[in-house]
């Protein structure tokens, strides 16, 4: 079955098969292996991106269901030269270790502050963050790193 | 997750129909549950019929003194929802504590209804309030609506479309969670509405989720903590299991719905 739509800003048509999920799509058609999947159960988040600005699992969404939205993965936000401002917070604030989840954060961050604004308090971080697991840093420096990347992004924007 | 073939029809007629023409067809709404099912191989369609393409189940509106959400609503629009807000605030609450966010933008309140989980949010609000379900064949009570652990009265070949909400004089939720899942352990949902007062229980009921006709004739006679204060649960009435108990669900129960009202009252 044919889906067209939009990746990182560039137009996509691909045939596939209806059970195809969009993380599949991502991964496995288009090479965009940035977004992982580490439960492939709705619960971890590193397969989170965006459809039409929300973030969502790309994991439990089929890639037919997305047909002629915008998607945006963890590619399309910054260049190696030029992190997105909420990359640039992760690795200042040494939000990751073995950086498996890291994509899903991010992208999962950014959604914050589009929805939440710029200044961000811990406990909406932590409580904002609930779909997304870590099983390295103990989230402390990711609540902070997601803190900074919040007004750094208010200043990148300005 | 085995194959299978794929519809998103433009209107609600369109879907009933391709719904009835094809066995082991199912409806896909924003698939946070029927996908993890499917990819369990618990659940083995042969044609998904996507509703998201219909727009006239994705709107939420005021009517005749009812709040009419439309099935395809996700939940993180209720949450948002101004219309919600001021109909029925405690309602928008609800939905912004179901799942995390990623969850919140592609669940619906009409997928959470027709799969009735005994442990949702959404039934015990419905059932508090007295909702009527709109359906692509009739109109359905609350009470006839739901019919134990994951059944609802819906046939194989009909569709959820509305849900008609009575303006509440006052509403209140409280769940206790889950420490892991985040799902109710004991959720109760209190309301008050011209039809009187209803206590409904989600997440403890071993039939799914039920009403406590004591705690509303009290609640009747006097809206406060205090008239609920020493009514006990049945504790045949709930469900056991690794997560808690029948005993400790009966305790939770009462404390919860001491919080609901006190939300409602406030
Ligand atoms: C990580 C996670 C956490 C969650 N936490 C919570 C929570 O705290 N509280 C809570 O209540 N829920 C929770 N959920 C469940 C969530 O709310 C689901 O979105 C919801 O149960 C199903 O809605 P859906 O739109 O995704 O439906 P789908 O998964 O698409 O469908 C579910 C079932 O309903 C049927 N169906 C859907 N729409 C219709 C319709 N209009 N007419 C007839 N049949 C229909 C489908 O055929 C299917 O059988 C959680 C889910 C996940 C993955
Ligand atoms: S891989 Fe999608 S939530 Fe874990
Ligand atoms: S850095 Fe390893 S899982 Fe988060």
């Amino acid at each position: 079955m044919k889906v067209t739509l939009t990746v990182n800003g560039q137009s996509v048509i691909e045939d596939i098969e209806p059970r195809t999920l969009l993380v599949q799509l991502l991964r496995d058609r288009l090479q965009l292996t940035g977004t992982h999947v580490g439960c492939d159960t709705s619960q971890c988040g590193a397969c989170v991106v965006h459809v039409d600005g929300r973030a969502i699992k790309s994991c439990t969404a089929l890639a037919v269901s997305c047909e002629g939205t915008k998607v945006i993965t963890i590619e399309g936000i910054g260049t190696e030269d030029h992190l997105h401002p909420m990359q640039e917070a992760f690795r200042e604030h040494h939000a990751l270790q073995c950086g498996y989840c890291t994509p899903g954060m991010i992208m999962s961050s950014i959604d914050i502050v589009n929805r939440k604004g710029h200044k961000l308090d811990e406990h909406t971080i932590r409580e904002e963050l609930e779909g997304n697991i870590c099983r390295c840093t103990g989230y402390h420096k990711i609540v902070k790193a997601v803190g900074a990347g919040a007004a750094a992004m208010a200043k990148s924007s300005a | 997750m085995y194959s299978f073939d794929y519809q998103r029809p433009p209107t609600i007629e369109e879907a009933a129909t391709a719904l009835a023409s094809s066995p082991d067809a199912k409806v896909l709404a924003g698939g946070q549950t029927l996908l993890p099912t499917m990819k369990q191989r618990l659940a083995r369609p042969s044609v998904l019929i996507d509703l998201g393409g219909i727009a006239g189940l994705q709107s939420i509106s005021r009517k005749d003194g009812m709040l009419v959400i439309g099935a395809m609503v996700t939940h993180h629009a209720v949450a948002n929802s101004q219309e919600v807000k001021s109909a029925i605030p405690h309602l928008a609450d609800v939905a912004e504590n179901i799942g995390d966010p990623q969850v919140r933008n592609r669940g619906t309140i009409g997928g959470s209804l027709a799969n009735n989980d005994p442990a949702a949010d959404y039934p015990a609000a419905a059932l508090a309030l007295g909702a009527t379900f709109k359906t692509s064949q009739r109109t359905l009570s609350a009470e006839d609506f739901f019919q134990g652990l994951f059944t609802t009265a819906l046939k194989e070949n009909e569709i959820l479309t509305e849900i008609h909400f009575p303006i509440p004089k006052r509403f209140g939720y409280a769940r206790f969670s889950n420490p892991a899942s985040r799902f109710a352990l004991a959720g109760v949902a209190v309301a008050e509405t011209a039809a009187g007062v209803r206590v409904a229980v989600t997440g403890a009921g071993a039939d799914g989720v039920f009403r406590v006709p004591a705690m509303e004739a009290a609640l009747s006679k006097s809206f406060a903590v205090s008239a609920i204060a020493g009514i006990a649960i049945d504790v045949k009435l709930l469900g056991s299991d690794i997560h808690a108990g029948a005993d400790y669900r009966a305790q939770l129960i009462k404390v919860m719905a001491r919080d609901a009202v006190t939300m409602a009252a406030s």
